[in-house]
């Protein structure tokens, strides 16, 4: 069933991811490498809000599926074909992303918070530690990979990730997992496997956090643990998708556009209050705006616009 | 006699050294009103619990069709027939009414989806009284009307076996009127159904039999006039009306 | 082999306490205090800032540290976390809720302490002369602490156990609802609760800065070893709050030594799956029903 209101959204849609991929023939320098950044983000903070703002988990586990995926490009780019690394590393992702998954999705939401939290840290930590064995260090992606490449690759990525969060909330797994979210006895008593449901969600999250790790590899040149699997990732990708809001699919977008900005700001004036940035931002969104933007957009529309009906 | 549908053989459910049902044995036949009944505390509650999947029985078997269903998770049993109403009712309040009976229908029993999956849910409201408010938020329902949504959804899985858990409880006279009519139409549909129930009137109207547990085992079963001329069972209701 | 459990006894040891402070906000307050490690940061600069200006012995700092962390801790309980507990609406609600409160609480705290402190590490060198134990020298610091920590968690068991106070934070813990039908004023017992696990936290840390370098952001780490823990051993449970806290220590120097001192999160972890994937309610919990 598609109706005319579809149509339009897909084609509104369309067009502004096709204005958003002109932009490197306007500008190839600053303004490109923070659009690229937020590129990075929107990819990030949609497909961890296709997850978690259904069922309410919250994951912090970004950092470790994109950590993965910045190895799989830098030990694999030398040896294999380039579209493959990004295939690559979905597939592992997804591979993390389900034995989490089946770990501790079963319990309750702070049991995968916490475990989520120091994923990251964990692969390092192992990544290190092989790293050490190996006798290897850091590694150098050098490529004939421009910025403006993989700021398309972007796009076209995010396009993927809004197509298929559309898909999926017209789905009986969106719906099974917007039942998962308001009353979890009731979902299992109605015949959803929630577990499976919350593994395959997760399983998408992670594998394309994964792509994207993949992706941006040629951007960093140099790549070694502590840098690749920073926690800190995973903490701008949660502020910025609750920010927004995870009730609708575009909520995510409205936090990661001025977040982004915001964030470049402080990094560059005061790069030690980065982190007050965001913990103030994290409790803005508890006691000032929950629900993010999109809550906030209802609200309004709510109290103005449906006069109307 | 009908068909047998449902078949607990010698449930036994322990939580720690506690014996909360005790080597049940009933069956359940086809386009019956089973009712549980019996005093606070003597296991119906977690009768259901194990018949629809909320937990596994310590000991025993229940069979659904013939199939067993005793430890399988809930999600199973209800996709084998087994729908359920909770004694607090469970909507799902960022829904509008008929998505949360969509809700029962999607992925139950017999599964619809879609345009066919909401016409049905229609129905089913309709069905059970409140044809007007279906798109309604959840939350400004009144109680009676909450528990029809919740019927509703426990039905648009077209279960085998329904099971309602105490879902006369807290309505007023008059809509306790209404209630018992519509689960008599329901049985007059050919529907099966287990009811855990306080309300005498409502026993006494709608059962075609009845098990009385107490303190985890049966202690009669029969037609609601002859368990509630019973001794024992007489003897169990005052007996615990003396410890309470 | 000694020296390892020793070594690990000492370390759970102090582990045992931190574990018990948000072992109290989790089970008692019911708020998942994510902040948690960046009290117990707080307290090592505590300790750390009062020996060097000072010369004033951690141990006797603690006689500050611990009040003021208690107050702070009050505070946030009352200001911040009780109106989140009075608009959920359910026990999911509060949880994203405190969870996201807690971890903006945290970055902010890490946030005021590199701005005060600065980014680098932070040691003092305090009863740094060995001891002896069966054959092995351990600093004599790592034992002090241990001690004191001991004498805490023991101190914190039987005030728990014998005291009316401690019976009222006990039947909050077991059931609130039930508390309050028995006259027990709950949010104040859950802000008392509060307040004395960010203290007893704090006090972990100003023990811990005696053996341990910090820096402004090490927080987390000791956020995750005290979840890990308190998971472990059951929540509520202050037996298996220690046991699982030494299982830890020992685990953790285990791996440190004989594997790789890079890997200490790893073998948390390894017990965290354990715990996960076998006994989800905790080492000596009953199946919940």
């Amino acid at each position: 069933m598609i109706t005319p209101r579809d149509i339009r959204n897909l084609l509104l849609a369309a067009a502004a991811l096709g204005l958003a991929a002109l932009l490197p023939f306007y500008d190839s320098g600053y303004i490109l490498s923070i659009a690229t950044t937020m590129a990075m983000f929107t990819v990030l903070a949609t497909s961890w809000a296709l997850f978690s703002g259904p069922t309410h988990y919250i994951s912090l586990a970004t950092a470790a599926f994109f950590g993965l995926g910045t190895f799989v490009t830098g030990l694999g780019f030398q040896t294999l074909p380039m579209w493959l690394l990004p295939l690559i590393a979905a597939g592992i992702g997804a591979v993390l992303a389900a034995l989490v998954g089946m770990v501790t999705l079963r319990l309750s939401g702070v049991y995968f918070v916490i475990f989520t939290l120091g994923l990251a840290e964990l692969v390092r930590q192992v990544v290190t530690w092989v790293q050490n064995r190996t006798g290897q260090r850091g590694m150098y992606v050098l490529t004939s990979i421009t910025e403006r490449d993989i700021y398309w690759q972007l796009i076209g990525l995010a396009a993927l990730v809004f197509l298929v969060g559309w898909l999926i909330g017209r789905s009986r797994l969106g719906f099974a997992l917007r039942i998962i979210g308001n009353d979890e006895t009731v979902a299992k008593h109605s015949g959803i496997d929630t577990a499976m449901a919350k593994i395959v969600l997760f399983m998408i999250s992670g594998a394309v956090a994964a792509v994207v790790g993949a992706l941006l590899a040629p951007r960093y040149i140099y790549i070694e643990p502590s840098t690749a699997f920073a926690p800190i990732l995973s903490f701008q990708v949660v502020i910025m998708a609750l920010l927004g809001g995870t009730g609708r699919l575009w909520g995510p977008l409205a936090g990661v556009i001025p977040f982004t900005i915001l964030w470049e700001f402080i990094s560059r004036h005061a790069p030690n209050q980065t982190l007050l940035l965001l913990g103030v931002a994290f409790l803005l969104i508890v006691y000032v705006l929950p629900g993010g933007f999109v809550g906030l957009y209802d609200r309004l529309r709510r109290r103005f616009g449906a006069g109307g009906q | 006699m009908a068909r047998v549908v449902l078949e607990v053989r010698d449930v036994t459910k322990r939580f720690g050294g506690l014996v909360a049902v005790r080597d049940m044995v009933f069956d359940v036949h086809q386009n019956e009103v089973l009712g549980i009944i019996g005093p606070n505390g003597s296991g119906k509650s977690t009768m259901i619990n194990m018949i629809s999947g909320t937990f596994a029985p310590s000991a025993g078997s229940i069979r659904l069709n013939g199939q067993e269903i005793a430890g399988k998770p809930a999600h199973r049993i209800a996709r084998q027939g087994v729908a359920r109403t909770f004694q607090l009712v469970r909507l799902l309040p960022e829904l509008s009414v008929v998505e949360n009976v969509v809700a029962g229908a999607a992925f139950g029993h017999r599964q619809r989806w879609g345009a066919e999956a909401e016409s049905f849910a229609r129905q089913l409201l309709e069905r059970v009284g409140m044809g007007r408010q279906v798109n309604m938020p959840v939350s400004s329902l009144t109680y009676i009307n909450t528990k029809r949504v919740e019927l509703a959804r426990a039905l648009a899985c077209e279960p085998e076996v329904l099971l309602l858990d105490e879902w006369l409880a807290g309505l007023n006279p008059t809509e306790l009127e209404t209630g018992i009519d519509l689960i008599k139409s329901l049985r007059d549909d050919g529907r099966t159904i287990i009811l855990v129930e306080h309300v005498m009137d409502a026993i006494r109207s709608l059962c075609d039999r009845c098990v009385v547990m107490s303190s985890g085992a049966k202690i009669a079963e029969g037609t609601p006039a002859d368990v509630l001329a019973d001794a024992e069972v007489i003897r169990a209701y005052l007996g615990a009306d003396e410890d309470a | 082999m000694s020296f390892i459990l020793i070594t690990g006894l000492l370390l759970g040891g102090t582990y045992a306490l931190i574990a018990m402070g948000l072992n109290l906000q989790y089970g008692v307050a019911r708020i998942m205090n994510l902040a948690n490690g960046e009290m117990l940061v707080a307290g090592g600069f505590a300790a750390f800032w009062v020996y060097t200006a000072g010369q004033v012995s951690p141990i006797a700092a603690l006689v500050v540290v611990a009040p003021l962390a208690f107050a702070v801790n009050w505070l946030i309980y009352r200001l911040m976390l009780q109106p989140l507990v009075k608009r959920a609406k359910s026990r999911g609600a509060l949880e994203v809720d405190s969870i996201l409160a807690t971890f903006g609480l945290s970055f902010v705290l890490v946030g005021i302490m590199t701005w005060m402190f600065g980014g680098g590490y932070f040691n003092y060198s305090y009863l740094a002369q060995r001891v002896d134990i069966l054959g092995a020298s351990y600093g004599q610091n790592r034992v002090v602490a241990f001690s004191i920590a001991s004498l805490m968690a023991l101190a914190l068991w039987l005030w728990l156990s014998y005291t009316r106070a401690g019976l009222r934070m006990r039947a909050v813990a077991v059931n609130p609802n039930s508390a309050r039908l028995v006259g027990i004023d709950v949010p104040a017992v859950s802000a008392l609760a509060f307040g004395l696990g960010g203290a007893v936290t704090a006090s972990g840390g100003a023990l811990i800065s005696m053996f341990f370098t910090l820096d402004a952001s090490v927080g987390v780490m000791f956020t995750m070893k005290a979840l890990i823990i308190v998971i472990m051993g059951g929540v509520g449970d202050i037996r298996g709050t220690i046991v699982a806290a030494l299982i830890l220590g020992i685990a953790e120097t285990f791996v440190a030594r004989v594997i790789d001192p890079g890997l200490t999160l790893a073998a948390a972890y390894v017990l965290f799956l354990g715990v996960l994937l076998f006994r989800p309610q905790g080492l000596f919990g009953s199946k919940p029903t």
